[in-house]
C-alpha cells in the first residue's frame, strides 16, 4: 500500500470539544497505526491472517481496556479516550480495532463488572498487557439475534461444573488463552463463565474463507464435557443482562470505530479526486463527485457530534442501551455507505489493494452484522420509542 | 547525567500555510502545532542516554500557555519535567537568551535541541545558546555516545563523516539518525498528568530584528511538454522562460 498520507478531518472543529489528553492519545495512536498498521494491513488482510506481532503494540498504546482502572492494569481514561482509541485503530482496519474490542469491552469489562476481585487481580493486569488474550462466547450456530435461545450449559460436578455446547463467529478465538463464555446453568439461568486455553475438551477450530475482516482470527469455541472451576462463574450477574452488558461497551467502541473506517475512505477519495484528472481537470472538480464528497463530509460530521454526546453521557453513567443501539446502527451504516461512494470515486483504482477502501468495505459488512444487526438495532430504537415489543 | 532538551512548537508537516493581514506572521487559526521533528529526535536519544546511564531530562520550551500540550507530549514520551519560559519566541536571539537565563543556574551536563526548527529554518538557537553559555557547540550530529564524562559524535560532512569527541558539558544539534522518535504509549500518557510542569517569566532581551514581511514561493507552473524533434523550440523555452541555460 502506498504511504499512509491520512488527515484527520474536523468540519465542525470538534477538537474544542476534547481534552488536551483526549487529543494526546488520538494523535499517538494515529501515530501508531501510520507506523505499525497502515504499512501491513493490506498484506495481512490478503493473506488472510491476524498479525499477531501487534498484540504488544495494542497493549502499549492503550487499546485493551482503557477504561479499566489503572490497580488492574487497566488506562483508568474515560468513554471518550475508549471512542477515540477505536475510530483511529479502525482507521487502520476493522478487524484490528475487532480484536481490541473484544479485549476491553467483551472480556475485560464483564470480568471487572461481574468478576470476583479474585478473578480481576487473576486475568485483568495479563489482558491489560496482551500477555493473555481472550474472546467472547455468546452466538450459537443457531441463535444469533436471539441469545436467549442459547443451547450451551453446564451441569453441577462439585467444586467444578462440567461445559457443553459450542459458539461461533468468535473474534479471536483461534489464539486468544481464555474465553468469556455465557451457558446456561443446571436451572436454565444465563451465566458467564470463564474458560482457559488448557482445559481438556476446550477446542476453538478456525473459520476459514471469510470475505470480510480478513486481518482478524475467527473461530468457533467448542466445549465436550469440558471440567471448569466454580471459581471460574462470574459472581454477580444472571441472565441475558450480562452480556448485553458487554455488547453495550462494545456497540459504543463501534460507534466510534465505524467514523475512523468511514473517515479514511473519505480520506483517500477526496485527495483522489484532487490528484485525478480527466477531461484535463481533476475529478474534483466535476459536480458528481462533489455531490459524493460532499455528503460524505456531511455524515461524518453528524456521526462525530453524536457520537460525542454518547460519549458524555456514557461517561455521566447515562447512555441508555438504546442510544448506544441508534449510534452503531447510523455510524456503521454511514460508513458503509461512504465506503461504496468513495469506492465509486477512485473507478477501477477502487478495487484494488492499493487504496484501503474494498478491505474496509468488506470489512463493515461484518461490523454491520456483529453485535446486534442493523435490523436489530432498528428494531431497539421502534420498542424504546413505541413501546411495543417487535422481535418476536 | 543531567540532560536539557529544548523543544520548539512548529505547525505539523501537513499545514496549509498562510499569513496574518500583515504579511508578517504565520495565521494560526486551525494550524496544528506539534513538536518540532528534530526536537523529537533530540529527546527519544536523551531518553535512551539517561535510560541507559541513569539520570533525569528536563525539556524546555518558550512560548505561551498554549504551546503545553506540546511539553505534555514530550512528558508522555518521557521526560521527567518540563520548563515553560512564559513568553513568545520572537527570533533565535531572543529564545538563546531565555533558554541561557534558565540553564546557566541549572548545571546541565548535556543541552541537546533540533538541528533547527521546521518552520523558520533558523538553526541559530544551539551555536547561540552554546555561546552565550560558554559551552562546546557541535551541530546536525547524527550520532551521539557519552562515556565517563566525555561525549562522541558523528556528522555528516562532504564525502564521508566526522567523528568528534569533546568533554561534558556541551550543546549539540540532533539530526536525523541520532535516534528513532517515539510514541507515546498509555503508560506514558497517565504518568503525564502527574510530572511537573514549571512556568518560568521571560527575561528582557534587546530587540535586534524585525520581520519586515513573509511571502510564499510562487506557485509551480504547469509542465510545458515539447516534442521530441523540437529542439530549438526547448532550448529556446530553458532559455528564455526558464532562464537556466
Amino acid at each position: 500500500m502506498p504511504q499512509d498520507r491520512f488527515q484527520g478531518h474536523d468540519y465542525y472543529l470538534m477538537d474544542e470539544l476534547l481534552t488536551e489528553e483526549h487529543r494526546l492519545v488520538r494523535d499517538s495512536v494515529r501515530e501508531w497505526v501510520k507506523r505499525d498498521i497502515s504499512p501491513i494491513i493490506e498484506d495481512y488482510a490478503q493473506r488472510a491472517e491476524f498479525p499477531t506481532q501487534i498484540i504488544d503494540g495494542l497493549a502499549g498504546i492503550g487499546a485493551f481496556g482503557p477504561y479499566i482502572p489503572a490497580e488492574y492494569g487497566g488506562g483508568g481514561m474515560d468513554q471518550i479516550t475508549y471512542g477515540l482509541i477505536m475510530q483511529e485503530i479502525e482507521r487502520g482496519d476493522s478487524g484490528v480495532r475487532s480484536t481490541a474490542s473484544v479485549q476491553s469491552s467483551l472480556v475485560m469489562y464483564p470480568i471487572y463488572t461481574y468478576g470476583s476481585e479474585e478473578q480481576r487481580r487473576k486475568f485483568l493486569p495479563k489482558l491489560a498487557s496482551g500477555e493473555w488474550m481472550g474472546c467472547f462466547g455468546l452466538t450459537e450456530p443457531n441463535h444469533g439475534s436471539n441469545p436467549s435461545g442459547m443451547l450451551t450449559h453446564y451441569t453441577d460436578d462439585g467444586d467444578h461444573v462440567i461445559l457443553n455446547g459450542s459458539k461461533m463467529w468468535i473474534s479471536n478465538a483461534p489464539f486468544a488463552q481464555l474465553a468469556v463464555v455465557w451457558a446456561k446453568d443446571p436451572e436454565g439461568v444465563i451465566r458467564g463463565i470463564i474458560v482457559e486455553r488448557d482445559m481438556p475438551g476446550f477446542s476453538t477450530p478456525e473459520t476459514h474463507n471469510k470475505w470480510s475482516l480478513r486481518a482478524s482470527a475467527t473461530g468457533e469455541l467448542v466445549f465436550d464435557n469440558v471440567r471448569v472451576p466454580k471459581a471460574n462463574i462470574l459472581p454477580n450477574v444472571k441472565g441475558l443482562k450480562g452480556p448485553l452488558g458487554c455488547l453495550n461497551s462494545a456497540r459504543y467502541g463501534i460507534a466510534w470505530g465505524a467514523i475512523g473506517a468511514a473517515m479514511d475512505c473519505y480520506d483517500t477519495a477526496l485527495r483522489y479526486s484532487q490528484e485525478r484528472i480527466q477531461f484535463g481537470r481533476p475529478i474534483g472538480g466535476f459536480q458528481l463527485q462533489q455531490k459524493k464528497l460532499a455528503e460524505m463530509i456531511t455524515e461524518i460530521t453528524k456521526a462525530q457530534l453524536l457520537t460525542w454526546r454518547l460519549g458524555v453521557l456514557k461517561n455521566e453513567n447515562r447512555a441508555t442501551p438504546a442510544q448506544i443501539s441508534m449510534a452503531k446502527r447510523n455510524n456503521v451504516n454511514m460508513a458503509l455507505q461512504i465506503a461504496r461512494e468513495a469506492r465509486q470515486i477512485l473507478g477501477g483504482m477502487g478495487i484494488t489493494g492499493e487504496y484501503p477502501i474494498m478491505r474496509h468495505m468488506m470489512n463493515l459488512e461484518s461490523v454491520i452484522t456483529y453485535e446486534g444487526t442493523h435490523d436489530i438495532h432498528l428494531l431497539i430504537t421502534g420498542m424504546d420509542v413505541t413501546g411495543f415489543n417487535a422481535f418476536t | 547525567m543531567k540532560v536539557l532538551v529544548c523543544i520548539s512548537n512548529v505547525p505539523d508537516t501537513t499545514t496549509k500555510i498562510t499569513f496574518n493581514d500583515d504579511n508578517k506572521s504565520l495565521n494560526i487559526n486551525g494550524v496544528q502545532f506539534i513538536i518540532n521533528p528534530y526536537d523529537e529526535i533530540a529527546l527519544t536519544r536523551a531518553l535512551e542516554l539517561t535510560e541507559a546511564q541513569g539520570g533525569t531530562v528536563t525539556v524546555l520550551h518558550v512560548g505561551d500557555s498554549s504551546t503545553e500540550p506540546t511539553l505534555r507530549k514530550a512528558l508522555a514520551i518521557g521526560a521527567h519535567d518540563a520548563v515553560r519560559i512564559d513568553a513568545l519566541p520572537r527570533d533565535a536571539f531572543f529564545v538563546a537568551m531565555q533558554i541561557s537565563a534558565y540553564a546557566k543556574e541549572q548545571n546541565y551536563d548535556l543541552i541537546l535541541t533540533g538541528r533547527e526548527s521546521i518552520d523558520y529554518n533558523g538553526a541559530q538557537v544551539s551555536s547561540m545558546l552554546a555561546e552565550l553559555l560558554d559551552l562546546p557547540s557541535v551541530n546536525i550530529v547524527k550520532s551521539l555516545q557519552i562515556e565517563g564524562g566525555q561525549a562522541s559524535l558523528e556528522r555528516e560532512i562532504e564525502g564521508g563523516k566526522e567523528v568528534i569527541s569533546c568533554p561534558l558539558p556541551l550543546v549539540a544539534s540532533a539530526t536525523e539518525g541520532m535516534a528513532e522518535p517515539r510514541i507515546p504509549n498509555m503508560r506514558g500518557i497517565m504518568s503525564a498528568r502527574t510530572k511537573p510542569l514549571t512556568v518560568v517569566p521571560a527575561v528582557e532581551v534587546p530587540v535586534y530584528q524585525h520581520i519586515e514581511r513573509l511571502e510564499k514561493p510562487a506557485p509551480r507552473s504547469s509542465v510545458k511538454l515539447v516534442d521530441a524533434t523540437e529542439t530549438v523550440k526547448l532550448v529556446g523555452l530553458l532559455h528564455q522562460e526558464a532562464k537556466v541555460i
